[in-house]
């Protein structure tokens, strides 16, 4: 893995981007990683865009916003936000991984801004990305019964697409550690769909 | 068990710079703990209040930050270890007691800390408290990691307890909400004895005699932090350029150089103990270079008490070429960032940082121009601030003669922005909504024939709008208080407040009663759920007509993060599309163009609203929004 390897956790408040950041990190710093992850979010809990930055060194201890043009993954949780990100902190090299399901801004659906035809907006994601994952991650999660595991079927098929040193065993002591017992079968679960998705 | 107090010296863990200052408290022995939640601060007091049980120490949510600070001086006057939080806004509320505090000194420790908000990302200014630490002649800590911001914590401790004043640790929120590794410490096993000593008094007066030994302690602090591990240098014995930085800058301009590739010319010195000033250190380094570049969040602080260290030792000093904020090399506001702090090194060295593909930046540039549009700030969905604002604007259009809205801080402030249809007029500091509507709604004999109107939230009333109130109960002022109940401090994650029925350790505590308070006034106040938005527009459109004094409204309803996690959906939305017609209606997309809930959507290829299920909530309040009732609520 490259040093520093820089992730972009991407989304919109709400999507348990915060928390699927965290758990990474601890995965990491329990296998002798120094991680950073820096959190940027507006004043409301809902609704706005917001990013976790993983700074992964073996090296030293980063700071917790990654240069633009420095992402080496970007994992999207909603695809505008994949264009958002891509267009600032994209490079050639970076690897995505994209939930195709759109959160409406609300100045989209009040009308005074249009959201980009998916279509479009995949081809101009991709064409930001040396490889790219897309995923009904969202869709998947409905099924499971609740739209917020989404963020970890994510995880899953960032694991079992090589991008992240991190296991199912890693995912669940964070989350023993980070949330509670009763949530560790359901996101064992999302783990795994995650997996099937990229395999 | 939780991380915060794992007894496990030497373990490396991921720790959020909020959980690492906790950490480093509780590793010096900490026993009392008091704070009011304001972010980037409040983590610091919500991971305490999780351990405060098993490790037999009083941890609380205060009315307001004076009070957390005069809490947790109780302590510290007596022997104790104390510690009291909050964010740039709440210094300012807490300064009136810091500033005597200072005078008479105190009998054991305490650490105020202070987590300042860069760009106010999450608060109403930018404030840089590091002024105050300046007016108050006491000691100023900056952390630039997270492992620091604990090891820095806990040695505020034992300066404090030193020479017997307070010690100010400020973070900003680059430290505070982000994540690190940290080395856990011991855990002590022994806690001093909390007794006051009643053989003398503890009075700033006369302030001949306690003015001179507030400057002998911030002398002593001084000594003490002068070989402080906290000031590095790190670069050759002469650079080029020497950077100055403290807290978050040093980690930015640390990869700045790396990525310049400037390591072998440019010399980075990082402050940590920035009051008063590492004199020596700081001379010996500028007697090694002619060019200083700095860098720190928000005001130039470090930069100026440096120049005034230069200016007192200019003769031994070699000529120096000072850029910062005063140069305008830096920008004079906002936080900084990788690539902020590397353009400002660029400029001043000429190197130039890695170019990008040209026709990957054009790409790029069109995926931001033309596939990201904005999100702009808006209430969650179901949130029951945007009904209460719904009511309200119905009442004081129909009213018609063109009543204010006063407001101030909380999720509630995006009542000024367009999600909350642009009804709030002002916004300032806590509780301040309510204090300019008692006065303008005081007004009448100076021809203002405006209604007068105000909004706070349920935790804002105790901190600091029940004075205002009984301000106007005392005046007679014509205004009318909503008080937005939610059931928590919302903004900051739900913490609970005097009016809750559980305290900061989750015990069992007495709930005071919005409105028996304001009864016990002697004002009218009524009580309604803004989700019924026809009884809550009548109520708010009769108090607006009544002359009969202050009047208030309690306007309650759960937070709906809360009450859909607790509750699930109280209703399932669906759409009868027979009964919306689209654009033909006539309503003008009424939900969706200005009721704008993100539950819904509109469906431009049907011509008909929609709902989305992955973030509707079910609060049902949009059915009665719609004129044509084409938005059906059923039992979820």
């Amino acid at each position: 893995m490259k040093d520093p390897y820089n992730v972009i956790v991407a989304g919109v408040g709400g999507q348990g981007n915060v928390v699927g950041s965290q758990l990474i990190g601890a995965m990491l710093v329990d296998m002798g990683y120094r991680v950073t992850i820096g959190e940027t979010y507006g004043a409301s809990q809902r609704g706005g865009s917001v990013m976790s930055h993983l700074r992964i060194s073996k090296a030293r201890q980063y700071g917790p916003l990654v240069p633009p043009r420095c992402a080496d993954l970007v994992i999207a949780l909603e695809p505008s936000e994949a264009a958002r990100v891509l267009g600032r902190y994209g490079n050639p090299d970076t690897v995505g991984v994209v939930n195709s399901r759109p959160v409406y801004p609300v100045d989209v659906i009040s009308g005074v801004l249009s959201y980009p035809p998916a279509d479009e907006l995949l081809q101009t994601v991709e064409s930001l990305c040396a490889k790219t994952y897309v995923l009904e991650a969202t869709e998947r999660a409905l099924e499971l019964g609740n739209p917020i595991l989404a963020n970890i079927i994510m995880i899953g098929a960032v694991a079992a697409a090589g991008l992240l040193p991190i296991t199912e065993e890693g995912l669940e002591q964070a989350i023993r550690e980070h949330m509670s017992a009763d949530k560790v079968d359901i996101n064992l679960t999302a783990f795994r769909i995650g997996g099937e998705m990229v395999n | 068990m939780s991380v915060l107090n794992l007894d496990a010296e030497g373990k490396e863990v991921l720790m959020m710079g909020n959980e690492a200052i906790a950490r480093g408290a509780l590793e010096a022995g900490l026993q009392v703990a008091a704070a009011y939640p304001g972010n980037p601060s409040s983590d610091i007091i919500e991971t305490l209040a999780k351990v405060a049980g098993e490790m037999g120490i009083h941890v609380e949510w205060s009315v307001n930050e004076k009070v957390a600070v005069e809490v947790a001086a109780a302590a510290a006057v007596s022997n104790g270890n104390a510690l009291a939080a909050m964010k740039q806004n709440g210094l300012n509320v807490a300064c009136d007691f810091l500033l005597n505090l200072n005078l008479t000194g105190i009998r054991g420790a305490l650490v105020v800390i202070v987590a300042d908000d860069p760009s106010g990302i999450s608060s109403s200014n930018e404030e840089d408290s590091r002024i105050f630490a300046k007016l108050a002649d006491l000691p100023l800590l900056e952390p630039a990691t997270f492992h620091e911001a604990k090891e820095m914590v806990r040695y505020a401790f034992d300066l404090s307890r030193q020479i017997g004043n307070p010690v100010i640790v400020r973070s900003v929120t680059r430290i505070s909400h982000a994540r690190g590794n940290v080395v856990l410490g011991p855990l002590p096993k022994e806690r001093p004895p909390l007794r006051f000593d009643t053989s003398f008094p503890l009075c700033p007066l006369p302030t001949a005699l306690t003015h001179p030994v507030l400057h002998r302690r911030l002398a002593q602090a001084a000594d003490l932090m002068a070989d402080s591990p906290f000031n590095t240098y790190d670069g050759p014995d002469a650079p080029e350029l020497l950077i100055i930085t403290c807290g978050a800058g040093w980690l930015f301009a640390a990869e700045a150089v790396d990525l310049l590739g400037l390591g072998s010319r440019v010399g980075i010195l990082k402050v940590g103990t920035t009051w008063p000033l590492p004199t020596a250190f700081l001379l010996k380094h500028l007697k090694t270079t002619e060019r200083v570049l700095f860098f720190e969040e928000v005001d130039p602080v470090l930069e100026n008490n440096v120049l005034q260290l230069y200016a007192q030792h200019n003769r031994e000093l070699p000529r120096i070429e000072f850029r910062g904020k005063g140069s305008g090399t830096v920008p004079a506001i906002g936080e900084l960032s990788p690539d902020l702090v590397m353009d400002c090194l660029s400029k001043v060295t000429g190197v130039q940082p890695p170019e990008i593909d040209p026709a990957y930046a054009a790409r790029a540039k069109r995926a931001i121009d033309g596939y990201a549009p904005v999100r702009s700030l808006a209430f969650c969905a179901g949130c029951p601030h945007r009904a209460s604002l719904w009511a309200i604007k119905q009442a004081i259009a129909l009213d018609g003669r063109n009543g204010v809205l006063f407001g101030d801080i909380g999720c509630y402030s995006l009542g000024i922005m367009s999600t909350g249809f642009f009804q709030l007029k002002t916004l300032h500091a806590m509780g301040s909504g309510a204090g300019m509507a008692c006065g303008f709604g005081s007004f009448e004999r100076l021809g203002v024939d405006q209604p007068s109107l105000a909004i706070c939230g349920d935790s804002t009333f105790f901190h600091a709008v029940v004075p205002s109130l009984i301000n106007a109960a005392h005046q007679q002022s014509d205004f009318l208080l909503m008080v937005l109940d939610n059931g928590g401090t919302a903004m900051t994650g739900f913490q609970p407040h005097p009016g809750t029925a559980t305290d900061a350790m989750g015990k069992p505590a007495p709930r005071m009663s919005i409105e028996s308070i304001c009864n016990s006034l002697g004002i009218e106040t009524f009580v309604r759920d803004p989700f019924e938005l026809q009884t809550a527009t009548e109520t708010v459109y009769d108090l607006i007509q009544k002359r009969s004094g202050p009047k208030v409204l309690v306007l309650r309803q759960q937070c709906a993060l809360v009450r859909s996690k607790k509750e699930g959906r109280r209703y399932r939305m669906t759409i009868d599309s027979q009964r919306c017609i689209g654009e033909e209606c006539g309503c003008n997309r009424l939900c969706t163009r200005v009721f704008k809930c993100p539950g819904l959507n509109w469906d431009k290829g049907l011509n008909r609203s929609s709902i989305d299920e992955a973030i509707c909530v079910g609060c049902g309040v949009c059915a009665d929004v719609c004129p044509t009732r084409a938005i059906v609520r059923e039992g979820a």
